[in-house]
């Protein structure tokens, strides 16, 4: 099980580690940078990446001998001439979420504005996915949080062959390679947008995929939360059943799912839209175990009383044994359980409003 | 030869040492920072080449009017300041 625990936030990176049976804030890097994602990779290197307010988006990385360097960033090549008609900007915005590619230092990184790229050097140099950013397709990408930017906020890696990748795009439903990248085609089919006029509904690029999770036992088990409801598929992202049952609520941004048990999964239930904010200030994470088919509401442990944390797309994790999971939340409110779910606690810390949480199992 | 001075809120991540550089425009001016210092360009400037949103850039008063293609003249006792935009929380 995993000891160590890496948190994004705000205000730098936190990292926790457990000792005596209790979690607490072991050390602190990049203290007042946002941090927008964190990885930690097979071979114990660390990789925090920064969201700069003035200077733009910086990647460092820390190597197991524990000295942070600064990388190099992924970029955008440069917009050709009459590309006027592409509403996005062809520059980083931010790194949304970094994976590993299957080997110790072979990366992807999920973007703003919808770009993904890969290093194979440990973050030194990225290249941009070109032939999905090239798609005529990605020009109806929709932006996400008041801008004009998407976002790729999944990044999914086959363990059995790292050449079939699943991305979930804020907002653009479900991608897939089988190729290492080579291409891509969009694959999600059974969701339905609410937010969309009645006559694009189940078109499957304007599905807001908030977040997608994949069961590494089982990877064709895919769990997403959507942005109006719980969806679970049983063939890699291609068929998506809603799961109805999700309560107190099926607004929500996060998800995670069981390494082993294709059964189990998390989610982080919120008032949807108009407020986002935990049903009747009680902040709640929704467990299933039998697929979907019905979900506990685990409040052991979580306030009940005045909660208003909502918990971001990459703010809830387990880790490699499926029993220790964390989250955080807008309001810097971070909650451990070593049982599932069943229970949390807190560990001694008020930290800044956390983006990512993230387990350290090597 | 023109001056450029920088924020001090970058030397947490890098050094940027004023520095007096041959150039006519703006963007030769930065051109010849960057040139002995390559990792600064990213701080200051976005993957198109213009200068970020949240950077501010004068020529001795003024703030510079080509943020993108960064054509400004200067001249040869000018001072350029690369600020902080005032921005956030």
């Amino acid at each position: 099980m995993a000891d160590r625990l890496h948190v994004a936030t705000r205000k730098g990176l936190f990292e926790l580690a457990r000792g005596n049976g209790t979690w607490d804030v072991a050390d602190q890097h990049f203290l007042g940078d946002p941090v927008s994602a964190v990885l930690a990779d097979l071979d114990g290197a660390v990789y925090a990446a920064l969201d700069l307010g003035h200077f733009g988006a910086k990647l460092w990385r820390r190597d197991p001998g524990r000295t942070w360097k600064e990388r190099g960033v992924p970029a955008f090549p440069v917009k050709p001439e009459g590309s006027g008609d592409d509403p996005h900007p062809w520059s980083l915005g931010k790194i949304w979420v970094l994976e590993t590619g299957g080997v110790a230092g072979t990366l992807w990184a999920g973007t703003m504005p919808g770009g993904l790229f890969r290093s194979d050097d440990g973050g030194a140099s990225w290249s941009l996915n070109e032939p999905l950013w090239r798609m005529p397709e990605r020009k109806q990408w929709l932006g996400v949080a008041g801008g004009e930017q998407p976002g790729i906020n999944s990044v999914l890696v086959d363990p059995r062959d790292p050449r079939d990748i699943r991305i979930g795009v804020s907002t653009a439903g479900v991608w897939a390679t089988t190729d290492g990248g080579g291409s891509w085609r969009i694959i999600n089919r059974g969701m339905y947008a609410e937010y969309m006029p009645p006559e694009r509904h189940e078109e499957p690029i304007v599905q807001d995929v908030h977040r997608l999770a994949r069961c590494a036992a089982r990877p064709e088990v895919v769990w997403c939360q959507h942005h109006n409801g719980v969806f679970r598929s049983e063939d890699a992202g291609a068929s998506w059943q809603e799961l109805k049952a999700i309560r107190p609520s099926k607004f929500g941004f996060a998800v995670a799912a069981h390494p082993r048990d294709p059964n189990t999964a998390w989610f982080a239930p919120a008032i949807k839209d108009e407020r986002r904010i935990p049903a009747d200030g009680k902040l709640v994470i929704a467990r299933t175990r039998d697929g979907g088919r019905t979900f506990d509401p685990l409040t052991k442990g979580l306030p009940q009383r005045h909660a208003y944390d909502l918990v971001w797309r990459h703010a809830l994790a387990v880790d490699a044994s499926g029993e220790r999971l964390a989250f955080g939340s807008t309001t810097g409110g971070l909650w451990i359980s070593e049982d599932g779910g069943d229970s949390w606690s807190m560990p001694d810390a008020r930290l800044p409003p956390i983006a990512a949480v993230r387990f350290a199992d090597a | 030869m023109p001056i450029v001075s920088f924020t001090p809120a970058l030397q947490r991540f890098l050094a940027a040492p004023s520095a007096q550089v041959e150039a006519g425009t703006l963007a030769e001016a930065l051109a010849a920072v960057f040139a002995s210092r390559p990792a600064l360009r990213g701080y200051l400037l976005d993957d198109q080449g213009a200068i970020r949103r949240h950077i501010a850039v004068y020529i001795n008063g003024s703030p510079a009017r080509d943020r993108v293609g960064l054509t400004d003249p200067v001249a040869s006792d000018d001072h350029i300041y690369v600020l902080q935009a005032l921005t956030g929380g």
